[in-house]
């Protein structure tokens, strides 16, 4: 599905996890993340979740104050070469960040953004269940928890 | 319920994650974790750090990287924890490892011991946690190191263990095909693996497999379609539902599996019609998932063999997501047309005023969907209004990235479909001119040759014609007032907004001419006293202007001084008498006493050239011989005799380069005292360059090589046109050197002798032209776009669409219009009612219901209530911290509402609603946690503490 980034900003633009399936610098992190930040406060609520960035698409959707926002492949789009499959399918990755809010949900318990910010490691280890390689492979609540929760055990 | 156990982190950690949650501004978090970066620097040396301590340690690294600053004096440390023994450090260890380091760094080489002692351990976790790593750390010359266990692990009796594995496989394989091609079969085999996970995992590099060979792939349509079929009956744990649709992000996998196998292939396409179709049908259109499917369904649909019945579902679904207020939904719907227009361009027509919307649509997401699809439907019936609308939407931004993605786009669709020449030359003008600096500049190359060129036939008086039209509009451009400043202001926002990124873009203004300068100075030149409808005084006048106008850019006055010179030239040739206006005079004294080498050469040749008699000129400079083929003897064999004379005269042989640069010492001397232009001429070695000479003059040429390095991202550049830099640097430094091919191409070899000057370039665009005779230009009789002001939309509609069926060429007009019409009042009628039933409410908005009135009335602020509960008084900058999924809850339970009235899923927005009570009491349960934890909210309302819904 090509999942190049998936980021948690606040609408201060203050990231509060960042998982990059691709390596950038820091400086280039910086500098997208800024970007991209920009781009998506500017857009208003009735506007489409997606938005287009250099190589990217970005889906977004907004909780609270938290905007979760997932970087894809951007379809490359010519006459000659009608036949494109690398496309992203947004509803699809939409629905997946709404997943991962609902599995952060289950855990925490009515997550809000502290609790990402205290439990930053959680936060990424859901996500390391979620997504590997920059592909979807778990989207079962059960099976993406059930490693935290024996951790929380044996801790 | 996991946070009511207490945070079980020091008070430090709770202030430092509490005072970069209330900072306010950039710098302000900047300073925090600047201090943060020295208190860890001396704390996480320190000997005996108990290892709850340093996971915490570890944690506050992260945030330090995250927040964009650099933590590499901890990485030593991370690497350190994943050696230890408890789970959990180990864990945050190989996460805070793989999120500092890249697979090259150096200290990986200590990580892979690890990484191997863990795969054998007895702890299932442990070895997920060590296969995470090795999705993220191995490289290709460590992929041995561990390769062997990760294949044994595929068959590890925990299902969390071989998914992994699985995924720890496909990243071998992409990071390095050839190190697992012979393990590629475990693939298959785990497609059949007991558990859904990992059968799941399995289809990402069965995906990637597939896409990269298809047919070694074709016999498992059948597994697969069985597959889908069975999960799509729910025969899959309920676990793997979300929204009540069965594993929707395995369906969809499979579903983009599917549309490659069957991409032109009827056999296993007629496997799948059965299930795609099931599954289109029991599609739940309510919900996004469902939707997402559906999308699905339909680019699979439009990439296998076609099937007239699966067709007719996917078109009435688009018709749906079309109709759809929710702009995500239109959007879907936008590009699914675009995939189902490649099987039948007509299904485009029942959508045009749908599509026309969101054309119009203020939202530039939609609108760049829109533009894509047109892109892929335009026709030659249709292409004057699809790329007129593109380049009014080029006009409107000003993101450069896009501007040259449309400008390209405008280009290549309007060489594919012209219907007319003249129309081409208008476009490509209008290109130029708004986006000169961000088109392949071989464009301009194209236009010229299509000028030179004519229609290809033997209709001179056409070609003339098509000549005199290009001299027209160009001589019309340059008559707005004062063309640099007119560029420079239609750049403005360009200008303004990009300055930043780039300083070389400061300098676009200038550059938008030159593309735009170089077709105008060479159209003038050769054709613009062809028709005699302009004298050459006139013509050679406004060539000065040009030069004149662009006093300080040595490039633009080449363009202008060759081109005076050819008018010259024809003019003497055609035996007229040749005045020259004062103005053009006193360009050509003043270029002959130029700094730039180049300029000084063209000028002295005009001279020469206008001293010579008429039919020496029409030897020199042959009228519209743009298109003749010259030879070129590239080895100078005709000098040989010469050559041969000298020599035996007793004249030195011919040193290279290289062989000179020995006794660079003499020639470097002599070369010294003599003339200052001169100094490029006979200089051997690389001293340096005399800064004040270049900076004045190549201001341009370097902003210029800059503007290219950033334009080569969206197009390969051919070539660099800077002839003036070019002779300069003919015999000078290395780098200016580079760009002298270029220059040839462009305009001929300035040093040379004059006749060789626009021949060489006239060769140049005869070799281009052999691959470029496949565009087709048609006639010009072509039908005009009737676009008027009345009912504007219907036009543009009729205008669009109009043309897309087969037999559009009769009924385009009038049937186009009439059919449109139709459309029309019964998607008015729709829209109408639909109005009435339900206002349009968008179901994605789970943000701050404050856009939408309906969403506010069922809206309960949580805060509302929270200030009952709490004494107003003493708290009344009490830390609330909404949990965000009840607050989307919330509003899904409202636009739930709406849309309820059609579908009666009220219970689940009620449902939602209940989830309120100990959503107020888990925020202030955890505001009084965060409390006891000594972190209390500054007064002045803290972010992250902040009333996000006020």
């Amino acid at each position: 599905m090509g999942i190049r980034f998936v980021l948690m900003v606040n609408k201060q633009g203050q990231t509060r996890l960042a998982q990059y399936y691709e390596y950038l610098t820091l400086e280039e992190r910086r500098a997208l993340e800024g970007e991209i930040v920009r781009k998506c406060l500017a857009r208003n609520e009735q506007q489409c979740s997606f938005v287009e960035h250099r190589t990217y698409k970005i889906v977004y959707r907004r909780y609270a104050s938290l905007f979760f926002l997932v970087g894809v492949d951007n379809e490359e789009v010519s006459r000659a070469h009608t036949f494109t499959i690398m496309c992203p399918n947004e509803l699809a990755i939409l629905e997946f960040i709404h997943l991962l809010v609902e599995t952060m949900d289950r855990h925490f318990g009515n997550v809000c953004e502290l609790d990402i910010m205290f439990h930053l490691e959680k936060a990424h280890f859901m996500l390391e269940e979620m997504v590997m390689n920059g592909c979807i492979v778990e989207t079962s609540k059960a099976n993406i928890l059930a490693p935290i929760q024996l951790m929380d055990k044996a801790s | 319920m996991g946070s009511q156990g207490g945070f079980g982190q020091s008070k430090e950690f709770l202030d430092l994650v509490k005072s970069i949650g209330e900072s306010r501004s950039k710098a302000e978090e900047d300073r925090i974790v600047l201090r943060e970066i020295e208190t860890l620097r001396r704390r996480i040396t320190e000997p005996d750090i108990p290892k709850r301590k340093m996971k915490e340690y570890i944690i506050r690294l992260v945030y330090i990287e995250m927040l964009g600053h650099d933590a590499s004096f901890g990485y030593i440390h991370a690497v350190k924890m994943t050696h230890d023994d408890s789970l959990l450090l180990k864990r945050t260890g190989y996460l805070a490892v793989t999120l500092f380091l890249n697979e090259d760094h150096d200290l990986i080489i200590l990580i892979v011991n690890t990484i191997q002692k863990d795969l054998k351990s007895d702890n299932f976790l442990v070895v997920c946690a060590a296969l995470n790593a090795v999705c993220k750390l191995i490289n290709d010359e460590t992929i041995p190191a561990v390769l062997q266990q990760v294949v044994e692990l595929l068959y590890h009796p925990k299902e969390a263990v071989r998914k992994k594995a699985v995924m720890a496989l496909h990243r071998f394989y992409q990071r390095s095909p050839s190190s697992v091609t012979h393990l590629v079969t475990n693939f298959r085999k785990k497609l059949c693996d007991n558990d859904p996970g990992v059968m799941g995992a399995t289809l990402c590099p069965l995906f990637d497999l597939i896409m990269i060979d298809v047919n070694s792939h074709k016999d498992l349509v059948g597994s697969f379609v069985s597959i889908l079929k069975q999960v799509a009956e729910r025969r899959l744990p309920k676990s793997y539902d979300y929204h009540q649709t069965p594993a929707p992000f395995i369906q969809i996998k499979l579903l983009k599996i599917l549309a490659l196998l069957g991409s032109g292939d009827k056999q296993s396409s007629e496997q799948m019609y059965t299930i795609i179709g099931d599954i289109m049908r029991r599609s739940d259109t309510t919900s996004n998932i469902g939707n997402a499917i559906l999308y699905e369904c339909i680019c699979c649909v439009s990439s296998i063999h076609p099937s007239p019945k699966l067709f007719g579902a996917a078109a009435d679904a688009i018709a749906k997501l079309l109709k759809s207020d929710v702009h995500n939904l239109r959007y879907m719907g936008i590009d699914a047309l675009g995939r189902l227009i490649r099987i039948n361009p007509e299904v485009a027509e029942q959508h045009q005023l749908a599509v026309i919307d969101c054309l119009e649509d203020p939202d530039d997401t939609l609108k760049r969907k829109t533009f894509e699809l047109l892109y892929k439907m335009t026709k030659s019936s249709n292409v004057e209004v699809i790329v007129d609308r593109m380049i009014e939407y080029m006009i409107s931004i000003n993101d450069n990235h896009y501007k040259t993605e449309i400008a390209s786009r405008c280009v290549e669709l309007a060489e594919q479909f012209a219907p007319s020449n003249r129309w081409f030359i208008q476009t490509m003008n209008k290109v130029f001119q708004h986006a000169g600096d961000l088109v392949n500049p071989k464009v301009a190359h194209n236009l010229m040759r299509l000028i030179a060129e004519g229609f290809g036939e033997d209709d001179d008086t056409a070609d003339s014609q098509l000549r005199s039209s290009a001299v027209e509009s160009y001589l019309r451009i340059m008559g707005e007032p004062k063309l640099p400043s007119t560029f420079l202001q239609v750049n403005c926002p360009t200008l303004v907004s990009y300055a930043w990124s780039s300083p070389s873009i400061c300098m676009c203004g200038m550059l938008l001419c030159f593309c735009c300068i170089q077709v105008i100075c060479w159209v003038l030149g050769e054709y613009g006293t062809a028709d005699g409808k302009y004298s050459a005084s006139y013509i050679g006048g406004k060539l000065c202007d040009v030069a004149e106008a662009h006093s300080s850019d040595d490039t633009v006055k080449a363009y202008a001084v060759t081109a005076l010179m050819k008018v010259c030239s024809y003019e003497k040739a055609a035996g007229r008498k040749l005045d020259m206006l004062s103005e053009c005079q006193s360009l050509i004294e003043s270029l002959s006493a130029s700094h730039s080498t180049d300029l000084q050469q063209r000028a002295y040749e005009l001279k020469a050239i206008i001293s010579l008699d008429g039919i020496a000129m029409e030897n020199i400079m042959p009228l519209d011989a743009s298109c003749e083929d010259i030879e070129i003897d590239k080895s100078l064999s005709f000098l040989n005799s010469y050559v041969q004379k000298s020599l035996e005269e007793g004249a030195k042989p011919y040193l290279t380069e290289h062989e000179r640069s020995r006794t660079r010492n003499i020639s470097n001397f002599r070369n010294h005292d003599h003339h200052d232009a001169s100094t490029h001429s006979l200089r051997f070695e690389a001293y340096e360059v005399p800064k004040p000479v270049i900076s004045a003059r190549l201001p341009p040429t370097a902003s210029l090589t800059e503007l290219a390095a950033v334009r080569e991202q969206s197009y390969q550049r051919e070539v660099h046109r800077s002839p003036s830099v070019g002779s300069l640097s003919d015999k000078g430094s290395q780098e200016l050197r580079l760009r002298l091919d270029g220059v040839q191409k462009k305009w001929g070899r300035p040093t040379y002798s004059s006749a060789a000057s626009p021949s060489t370039s006239d060769s140049e665009s005869h070799t281009v032209n052999g691959t470029g005779k496949g565009k087709s230009f048609e006639p010009s009789s072509r039908r005009q776009p009737e676009v008027e002001i009345p009912e504007e939309k219907q036009k543009l509609a009729a205008s669009l669409f109009g043309g897309t069926t087969s037999k559009s060429e009769k009924k385009q007009s009038g049937g186009g219009i009439k059919g449109s019409k139709a459309t029309r009042s019964t998607a008015d009628q729709t829209r109408a009612t639909t109005a009435v039933v339900h206002p349009p409410v968008d179901l994605l908005d789970f943000g701050e219901p404050s856009g939408a009135a309906s969403g506010s009335s069922s809206t309960v602020d949580p805060f509302k209530q929270l200030e009952g509960l709490v004494d107003t008084n003493q708290y009344s900058n009490v830390s609330k911290d909404p949990d965000l999924l009840s607050l989307y809850s919330d509003a899904a339970s409202t636009s739930g509402q709406n849309q309820n009235q059609e579908t009666g899923n009220l219970s689940h927005g009620s449902g939602n609603r209940t989830t309120k009570g100990p959503n107020l009491k888990d925020a202030l349960g955890k505001d009084a946690l965060v409390r006891q934890m000594g972190v209390t909210p500054a007064t002045q309302n803290p972010n992250l503490f902040k009333d996000l819904l006020g």
